[in-house]
């Protein structure tokens, strides 16, 4: 071990310039081993994976190579051609290359280095990207979106000839979607412009690091992988978890009760970064905050939904060191560092260990200091939870997801965009896709139909070959048929779809909504908004705001307050399930009762009582629960499999309950049980085999009951309008063209309700489906909890609820299933008209 | 679940109206009927509409216009009219009934076999369409009532019009329900329309401003198998 130091400094001695070397030592620096390590693997050719935690140094050794490179190139002389970019940075938020570039200017300028740092996002304005394409900078800092772009230029061979290394910051956070399976085809394409490009991926730790090091290269057989270097961990982080002197409630997640103790952390400390799961989490905590805010510390809050100079002003305040307390949700999760944060708060139950780690890395940005966090559990099976957690995070436990598939409507993206680039050779292209790590797996067959979507839209009703936009010429190449589809295919790149929002615009009361003028606070959903009525109170942007009407693509809403009620906006997005791992952990707690020391008293009393009157499942059992309260008949199950898979198996099991004439009326699922309710008696049906509880938890309803459920279901629309918006079938909407919007397009219920019936195979919908698998249904975790409980359902009739069960009990009511209830909505509003006015005959006939 | 209990205890439906004294059916899948007259009235079909769009680059399912012209065939098999009237907008554009698949030319020349038919003109359609039987008119009166795409700006009592896609909402219990609906006063009616890719405007909108008295203003919505009657006072914006 003595001798290594040395060997190092040699090899930094061999490896760096002069002036590099000189730097290093005037900063008191040594340069560390894993930048010279990754340093002389690029040198050699190599692709590699950098594995390190925040404060380690990472950015600056992700550009060590380009770096010494670069300051190694010539001066370009006048007259001689233009060179292209050397570099190409990417990062998944424009915030983070606006930041690598002012980290990265200060070493360049002290080291004294020629080198051009630009950046390239949405935020560039149209002359600088013009510039920048014909006198490119050495090093290009971008995002996914820019780089689809910049690929799909018919200019990009050009532009990028001169490309020697691309850098993908955060690799971990990219690759785990749809955007990832853009930004690995782009991979694949500039590969195609430049064989031997190097790829350097910075990433956090992972569960899985073989599958990123596998995503950095060509893809073939047996699988390369890229190199990797591993920076072990700083310091053990010192997470604590509140031992509240309060009651910590049954249900919910506001974590109300424990506001006082949260004030006081934030007292004693200089900066506290609050995190919580979701937006409405956030405007609540916020605003509880603000109420025992006796010292007016300053306070801040945010989020994904609000006004981006409301959070830019937020992010201001914190670099400054000018707030005590930010109340932030996943924004704040990436390598943006801020401030002088001291303490991480994590209101709610972390969900995932991975989630944690990367959370509390906020907290302290040295990496020899322990991080220090504090978890607040909402409820009491987050304090088994958090409990898991924290055990996940001290034995270093990962549960990143896994890397799914390529998709197929991004691959459409993605082909529509090569032939917008220059004519392309199906054969070639397909070779170039499947070297692309997401769809290394993609057969021919499936290739092709593709490329048939981007011609004419695939279907089998050939009537559309007139209008194709790509059209394969007398060469054998695909060719676009007009310039406009060029135009059009740039203003709808990427992935991400936003659901429709609303702006909240916020005017003086009384003023109805009629005014105009007044400030954007941020937006909301609008599903959300239509659920409002004038009058009606709601929490958002930290304000109680009084909703007055909704205007064009406005929410109009004034000062709020009075004693009416207050609603906290839901956000269809930014609830994570809880993770296969911690849930594992979880189920282990429960069943060893060694285990319950660590948890507070009054939990542990709670499943010890659960023992007395119920019973404690064994680790890998599903206990089922039924009883009898207020003239119906409930079942309560225990999966603990996240509230998606839990909420596809209620949907599932109401089916099934249906058809068997239990008469089911409605479920409830959370992150740790299902409870279904129905007329009949459930136990007496179990026990008569009508069905048994085998059958009725049966892996067979991932079948016929799924697919006939699905095609019916509100999901897969907001899905397929998803994949329609990305495979490029309808356009994106854009803000203010909504109106002129609605008279000229077709909206995507309407072309998945016909496509649904005439050609239910297409290829879009078979896209549609195989998204909604993975994602929102969590189908996979539920076949795998189906066929681990196989033989192993312990089913426990009781007389009344069990311990175990009032939480889930306590959610009936307050979160209830979105079936398709409609009808009986609008029945019940006609009906009382029918009262008032008499029948449809009476009035006809008047 | 308890939503397919109650509909099973449902009395079928079809909203009966009254439009200045003519007794009408509003049919749940967006006709209207007049039992006296053996009239069926249509508006908004925008067939074509698919191919339409895919002129410009978006290339929607091409089907339809076949799923207009099946639930259409529905309909006439259902009602037997004698006269059928198409409120105007029957192609999405000029040139749609040119690009009618052989097919579907039969299709809709076989409904309109041994009936009176009527293609009112509507704004996306002016002209006659291309080679199909029919007779094509601005307007058609019949009785007391007045067939037109556009509704007039000024009070017109029996006037049955089309053009601006109705749409009502309602919200109850913290949810909303959107549907396409006819609207009435009792004295004209706006039809909502009818092919498969046409989007709908809310009946509080601007557009429909000074179109109806509002003490008297009902909103039939499009339900499965039944209408629902709205009264005016219940409707949201949006």
């Amino acid at each position: 071990m003595t001798a290594k130091p040395d060997l190092h400094a040699e090899t930094a001695t061999a490896l760096l310039p002069g002036p590099f070397l000189q730097w290093f030592e005037q900063k008191g620096w040594s340069p560390r081993p894993h930048q010279t390590e990754l340093l002389a693997r690029t040198r050699s050719g190599q692709s590699t994976l950098l594995i390190a935690p925040t404060g380690a140094g990472k950015t600056l050794a992700g550009f060590l190579p380009s770096l010494v490179e670069l300051a190694g190139r010539q001066k370009r002389r006048p007259g001689e051609a233009r060179r292209g970019v050397h570099t190409l940075y990417i990062s998944p938020l424009k915030a983070l290359a606006v930041d690598i570039q002012r980290n990265l200017g200060k070493p360049v300028e002290e080291i004294g280095l020629p080198i051009a740092i630009e950046t390239r996002t949405g935020d560039t304005p149209a002359h600088k990207r013009q510039r920048q394409k014909l006198n490119p900078p050495d090093i290009l800092l971008t995002t996914p979106e820019q780089l689809a772009l910049l690929i799909a230029g018919t200019d990009a061979r050009r532009f990028f000839e001169d490309l020697r290394i691309v850098i993908f910051d955060e690799l971990h956070s990219l690759v785990t979607s749809k955007r990832g399976h853009l930004l690995a085809l782009a991979l694949a394409r500039l590969r195609s412009f430049v064989p031997d490009l190097r790829a350097i991926g910075l990433s956090a730790t992972v569960a899985e690091p073989d599958e990123l090091r596998r995503w950095l290269v060509p893809q073939a057989s047996p699988p390369p992988m890229a190199g990797i270097i591993t920076v072990a961990g700083g310091a053990k982080p010192d997470i604590s978890i509140l031992e509240s002197q309060e009651r910590v409630p049954w249900a919910g997640h506001s974590a109300r009760y424990a506001i006082p103790e949260i004030y006081d952390a934030v007292k004693k400390h200089k900066t506290t970064l609050l995190f919580v799961n979701t937006r409405s989490q956030a405007e609540m905590l916020f605003q509880e905050l603000w109420r025992v805010n006796e010292d007016s510390l300053p306070i801040a809050l945010h989020h994904g939904s609000l006004d981006v100079g409301q959070r830019r002003r937020v992010e201001k305040a914190m670099g400054d060191n000018a707030l005590r307390a930010i109340v932030a949700t996943s924004t704040l999760d990436l390598g943006i560092d801020w401030g002088d944060v001291d303490l991480v708060v994590h209101v709610g139950a972390p969900k995932g260990a991975s989630r944690l780690a990367q959370r509390i890395g906020r907290a302290n940005h040295r990496m020899d200091e322990p991080s220090k966090a504090m978890l607040i559990p909402a409820n009491r099976f987050e304090v088994l939870e958090c409990r898991a957690a924290l055990e996940a995070n001290y034995l270093g436990a990962q549960d990143t997801p896994p890397l799914l598939s390529g998709t197929l409507d991004v691959l459409a993206q993605h082909i529509l965009g090569t032939a917008c680039s220059s004519p392309f050779d199906a054969d070639q292209l397909f070779d170039e896709v499947r070297s692309a790590a997401p769809y290394a797996g993609l057969d021919r067959v499936a290739f092709d139909r593709v490329v048939d979507f981007v011609a004419n839209g695939g279907y089998a009703l050939k009537t559309y070959d007139r209008y194709a936009r790509i059209r394969r010429t007398r060469e054998g190449l695909w060719r676009i048929t007009h310039p406009r589809i060029a135009q059009q295919y740039r203003l709808n790149i990427g992935t991400i779809v936003e659901m429709p929002e609303l702006n909240v615009r916020y005017v003086r009361q009384g003023r109805g909504a009629s005014v105009r003028g007044g400030r954007v606070l941020g937006k909301v959903e609008e599903y959300f908004a239509e659920t409002l009525r004038p009058g009606d109170n709601f929490l958002f942007a930290g304000k109680v705001l009084r909703f007055e009407g909704i205007r064009e693509n406005e929410c109009i809403v004034s000062a709020g307050g009075g004693k009416t009620q207050i609603i906290v906006p839901s956000y269809a997005g930014g609830k994570f399930p809880l993770s296969t791992y911690l849930a594992d952990q979880v189920r282990g707690m429960l069943a060893d009762p060694d285990h319950w020391q660590a948890l507070p008293e009054q939990v542990s009393d709670w499943l010890r009582l659960q023992e007395e009157k119920s019973v404690l499942p064994k680790r890998g059992d599903l206990l089922v629960e039924t009883f009898p309260r207020n003239e119906r008949h409930y079942m309560v199950c225990y999966p603990f499999e996240g509230r998606l898979a839990h909420q596809t198996l209620g949907m599932l099991l109401t089916r099934r309950l249906e058809r068997a004439g239990a008469l089911p009326l409605g479920f409830v699922a959370t992150d740790y049980s299902l409870a279904v309710w129905a007329l009949d008696d459930m136990d007496a049906l179990f026990k008569a085999k009508n069905p048994s509880l085998a059958n009725l938890f049966g892996e067979d309803m991932l079948g016929d009951d799924l697919e006939a459920w699905l095609n019916d279901s509100w999901m897969l629309k907001r899905m397929f309008r998803t994949c329609a918006v990305i495979a490029g079938l309808i356009e994106k909407r854009f803000p203010g063209r909504e109106k002129t919007g609605r008279q000229v397009t077709v909206s995507a219920d309407l072309i998945y309700d016909v496509l649904r019936s005439h050609e239910p195979d297409h290829i879009l919908l078979q896209a549609t489906r195989a998204d909604a698998a993975a994602g929102l249904l969590d189908v996979g975790r539920l076949a795998d909890m189906l066929s681990r409980i196989r033989g192993r359902i312990v089913h426990k009739h009781l007389e009344q609820i069990s311990p175990l069960a009032v939480p889930i009990m306590l959610e009936i009511g307050k979160e209830s299933v979105n079936g398709g209830a409609n009808e009986s909505l609008l029945m019940e509003a006609a009906d009382l008209i029918e009262e008032a006015m008499g029948t449809d005959e009476d009035r006809a006939g008047a | 679940m308890n939503l397919a209990l109650a509909e099973k205890g449902m009395k079928q439906s079809t909203g009966l109206v009254g439009i200045a004294g003519e007794r009408a059916v509003c049919d749940p899948r967006g006709t209207l009927f007049f039992p006296s007259l053996g009239l069926l009235a249509v508006s908004d079909l925008h067939l074509e509409k698919g191919s339409s769009l895919a002129c410009r680059g978006a290339l929607v399912p091409p089907y339809d216009t076949g799923a207009t012209l099946h639930r259409l065939a529905a309909v006439i098999g259902d009602y037997a009219p004698r006269i059928v009237v198409s409120l105007g907008d029957s192609f999405h554009d000029g040139k749609g009934a040119a690009r009618l698949h052989p097919s579907f030319r039969e299709g809709l020349e076989r409904l309109i076999l041994g009936r009176d038919w009527f293609w009112i003109a509507g704004n996306h359609d002016p002209e006659a369409p291309a080679d199909l039987p029919g007779e094509t008119v601005r307007e058609l009166a019949v009785s007391r009532l007045l067939f037109r795409h556009e509704p007039s700006r000024v009070r017109a009592e029996g006037e049955i019009a089309g053009h601006l896609h109705p749409c009502a909402r309602i919200v109850r219990r913290g949810r909303s329900v959107r549907r396409r609906c006819f609207i009435s006063d009792g004295a004209r009616m706006i039809m909502p329309a009818f092919g498969a890719y046409t989007g709908s405007l809310n009946v509080l909108d601007r557009a429909y401003a000074g179109l109806f008295r509002h003490e008297s203003l009902m909103a039939y919505m499009l339900g499965e198998g039944r209408v629902f009657a709205i009264a005016g006072p219940m409707l949201r914006p949006g």
